[in-house]
């Protein structure tokens, strides 16, 4: 077996790089020790989103995205719900208001609602808001069954990888000779020498309620946790519905390594926003909560491109808690550059000679 | 020493005394109104002096040395005794899902509360426990249309030195002699529409060799026991049930269990860990004959997990529609191919529904080959939210 790209890590990114890559005519092997989608890509909501991100090359990013994953998430349960963001205080009501502002100049569908038209949107939300906008791209799937749709006749292995020089991988279960090599790991991608940190995740899923919960709905204050590198715990009210008629409660940020403990005040504060939002979740019974790390850069940029001290190594990750929503565009780009075409976005805010990125 | 007990059956009442008469301060924490777990349910009058019986209590986290229980409200503790015991695992087989299929120990529970089953009862399965339910429902006025084993009693004559060592066991067989000519073994209910109930004899393997027709209102199955292990995700177990060492402690720090979190072997095994996990959880020795009695208990308890183990033949009973979750509907036919049980659950839905995976996970992990990763979940009852935002800012 001589693969042209042996991609590194089977999530919604490596998936989307092989996709990609394949797409092009590459023979491309992707290496997982745990399967599709079974680290940080099933521990989130499946968000495909751009009212969180202001303009700038992230952004750029997301839309371009957001342009590819109706095709690709055809079998994915691929809902363009909507996004609802809303300010709860009065002093959050025009920076709110100032953000989707700029949103707009940069092609982002962002529409200022009244309280009134906000109730119409969402009739359970707490009346008490002081600004709200209504974000049409923002869209949601089920991130395994994305996953699998992109790996569809791609060959998967069973393994882990140990080392990389670029031409090759070791692996758990031999050493696999090849063209390139794609580092999609996620939130372990410092293994092979980029700076990326787990950031730790909690999301809370309650009885099902369908119905109840129409967009997905978030505190405006969440663009500011995101943008955040503290590592001390940071919450904001993240709220919306599956089909299954669940409610997804986030969300959390911390970092603390990979420790997976689930703590009662992460419990505590993200029922407490939740119910702020949505004053009739109080009586509603959490049935389960999970926990996954993001990749988090410390420039909060995801690093793509190929790396500059080992030719034939390329980075596809740190793209913290957006993965999902960047990922066919992050794949295409991948695939743009190592195929030497014409770069889907400008590539150069993702490379990986970043001051903060090398380690 | 504060020792917090959740569980108030054979084992959590032998632990709560033992512990509070070594001198500790005891607390029992159980979900029941009265104590005695599924065996003596209602029927122990519990009362011990040092142990605090706090009833009608659900706990449902552990963080660090503090106990989440329902309210909300915390137990602070320096050991904790997981004594919360174990329920039935029902196979499927089409039409368990219907109406007039409930598990063998929901009947027993239903029983012991003196409600009445009357018409044409089945007990199907595996297991002694088949027995004492029949017995029940028997004389509660039902008609009792069969006791079907789906093992052969032959597998324990493979096991004299389980038997020889629990001879008491035999004995308790007696109390069952009323039931005993219904029994059949090497048998077992495969499918049910409405009251029609298809009864089949099985090879050693589980799988039909020949059927017949029953007509039965009510069909009670239990094919063994899964531990309710919820509290501790973390603990080291072996085939779901937690491993313990000779003091009953787990892997996790300051946390025993006892009684059939552990296994199943019957009430006095239960009650001998729980004096085992009380001595020692309280800094004692464990009084020589209990450790004697565990000894002996889970030679009983192994062989019975020998004897009465489920055999594949029974996925054969299932066809493409038979349903495999209850909660979220999900068919034979719905189970994706997937190399792990996260990735099975989020491309099927089996097991995110209300039970949380605690009748099906096992059955699908079965079904599709995947490895059972003993379903860790971090929240151990539903608990509404406005609960979780009154917990305090720090844990004590």
């Amino acid at each position: 077996m001589h693969p042209d790209v042996v991609v590194v890590g089977a999530g919604i990114i490596g998936a989307a790089c092989a996709q990609a890559l394949k797409a092009r005519g590459l023979d491309v092997v992707v290496i997982d020790r745990h399967g599709p989608a079974s680290g940080t890509s099933s521990a989130g909501e499946g968000n495909v989103l751009v009212s969180d991100k202001e303009p700038g090359p992230e952004l750029e990013l997301a839309k371009a995205s957001r342009e590819l994953w109706p095709e690709l998430a055809e079998d994915a349960e691929w809902e363009e719900k909507g996004g609802l963001v809303v300010a709860t205080t009065e002093e959050a009501s025009e920076p709110l208001k100032a953000f989707a502002a700029k949103q707009r100049t940069a092609g982002v569908d962002a529409c200022e609602l009244t309280a009134d038209e906000a109730l119409a949107h969402e009739p359970h939300l707490n009346p008490e808001i002081t600004a709200a906008v209504h974000y049409l791209q923002d869209a949601q799937l089920n991130p395994v069954k994305a996953t699998k749709a992109l790996l569809r006749g791609i060959r998967i292995i069973d393994a882990e990888v140990s080392t990389t020089d670029g031409r090759s991988v070791t692996t758990t279960t031999g050493v696999i000779s090849c063209g390139a090599v794609v580092n999609a790991t996620g939130p372990w991608a410092r293994h092979f020498g980029v700076n990326v940190l787990p950031r730790r995740g909690v999301v809370l899923v309650t009885t099902p309620i369908p119905g109840t919960i129409r967009h997905k709905v978030y505190d405006a204050d969440y663009v500011g946790a995101v943008a955040s590198g503290d590592a001390d715990l940071q919450t904001s009210g993240v709220v919306e519905s599956t089909q299954a008629g669940t409610v997804l409660i986030g969300s959390s940020r911390q970092r603390k390594g990979f420790d997976d403990t689930i703590e009662s005040k992460v419990l505590k504060a993200l029922a407490r926003k939740a119910i702020a939002l949505f004053p009739m979740l109080a009586g509603v019974p959490v049935m389960r909560a999970y926990g996954g790390f993001r990749p988090y850069a410390p420039d909060h940029l995801p690093i793509i491109g190929e790396d500059p001290r080992t030719p034939g190594l390329w980075h596809a990750t740190g793209h913290e808690g957006a993965g999902v929503g960047l990922a066919p565009a992050t794949g295409r780009l991948l695939a743009d550059l190592l195929t030497g075409g014409t770069p889907l976005v400008d590539p150069h805010p993702f490379r990986v000679d970043r001051q903060e990125v090398m380690v | 020493m504060r020792i917090v007990v959740v569980g108030a059956g054979p084992a959590g009442m032998a632990a709560a005394r033992t512990a509070a008469d070594a001198g500790a301060e005891v607390t029992m924490v159980d979900s029941e109104p009265e104590a005695g777990g599924q065996f003596l349910r209602g029927r122990a009058k519990f009362e011990h002096r040092g142990v605090t019986h706090l009833k009608n209590t659900e706990a449902w986290m552990v963080e660090g040395r503090t106990l989440h229980l329902r309210g909300p409200r915390q137990l602070r503790f320096d050991a904790l005794i997981i004594a919360t015991g174990a329920y039935d695992r029902p196979l499927p087989f089409p039409g368990w899902d219907g109406p007039g299929v409930i598990t063998a120990g929901a009947a027993q529970a239903l029983a012991k509360q003196g409600v009445t089953l009357a018409g044409r009862v089945i007990v199907a399965g595996t297991g002694p426990f088949l027995l004492p339910v029949a017995t029940a429902l028997q004389d509660l006025g039902a008609t009792l249309v069969g006791v079907y084993e789906a093992n052969s009693p032959l597998a324990w004559t493979r096991e004299a030195k389980a038997v020889l060592a629990n001879r008491h066991k035999i004995a308790e067989l007696a109390s069952y002699r009323k039931v005993l000519p219904r029994l059949e073994t090497r048998t077992a209910v495969i499918a049910k529409h409405g009251d029609r109930v298809t009864v089949a004899k099985l090879d050693r393997h589980w799988r039909p060799v020949s059927h017949r027709t029953e007509h039965a209102d009510l069909v009670c199955i239990g094919h063994g026991f899964l531990p309710r292990t919820d509290l501790v995700p973390n603990a080291k177990r072996t085939n779901d049930f937690l491993d313990v060492d000779d003091r009953q402690r787990t892997s996790v720090e300051n946390v025993y269990a006892a009684g059939e979190v552990t296994g199943i072997g019957g009430a006095d095994l239960a009650a001998a860990e729980g004096v085992t996990a009380g001595a020692a959880a309280a800094g004692r020795q464990p009084p020589p004959e209990a450790v004697e009695a565990v000894r002996r208990g889970r030679l009983f308890a192994q062989a019975l997990s020998r004897a009465h183990a489920i055999q594949p033949g029974w996925k054969t009973w299932l066809s493409a529609d038979t349903t495999v979750c209850r909660c979220e509907k999900v068919r034979l036919a719905d189970l994706t191919d997937a190399t792990g049980m996260r990735e099975l659950k989020l491309t099927s839905r089996v097991a995110m529904g209300r039970c949380q995976g605690r009748i099906c996970a096992r059955n699908a992990a079965d079904l599709t080959g995947i490895p059972f990763d003993g379903q860790r979940r971090v929240i151990a009852v539903p608990i509404p939210l406005g609960e979780l935002a009154d917990l305090p800012e720090e844990t004590p």
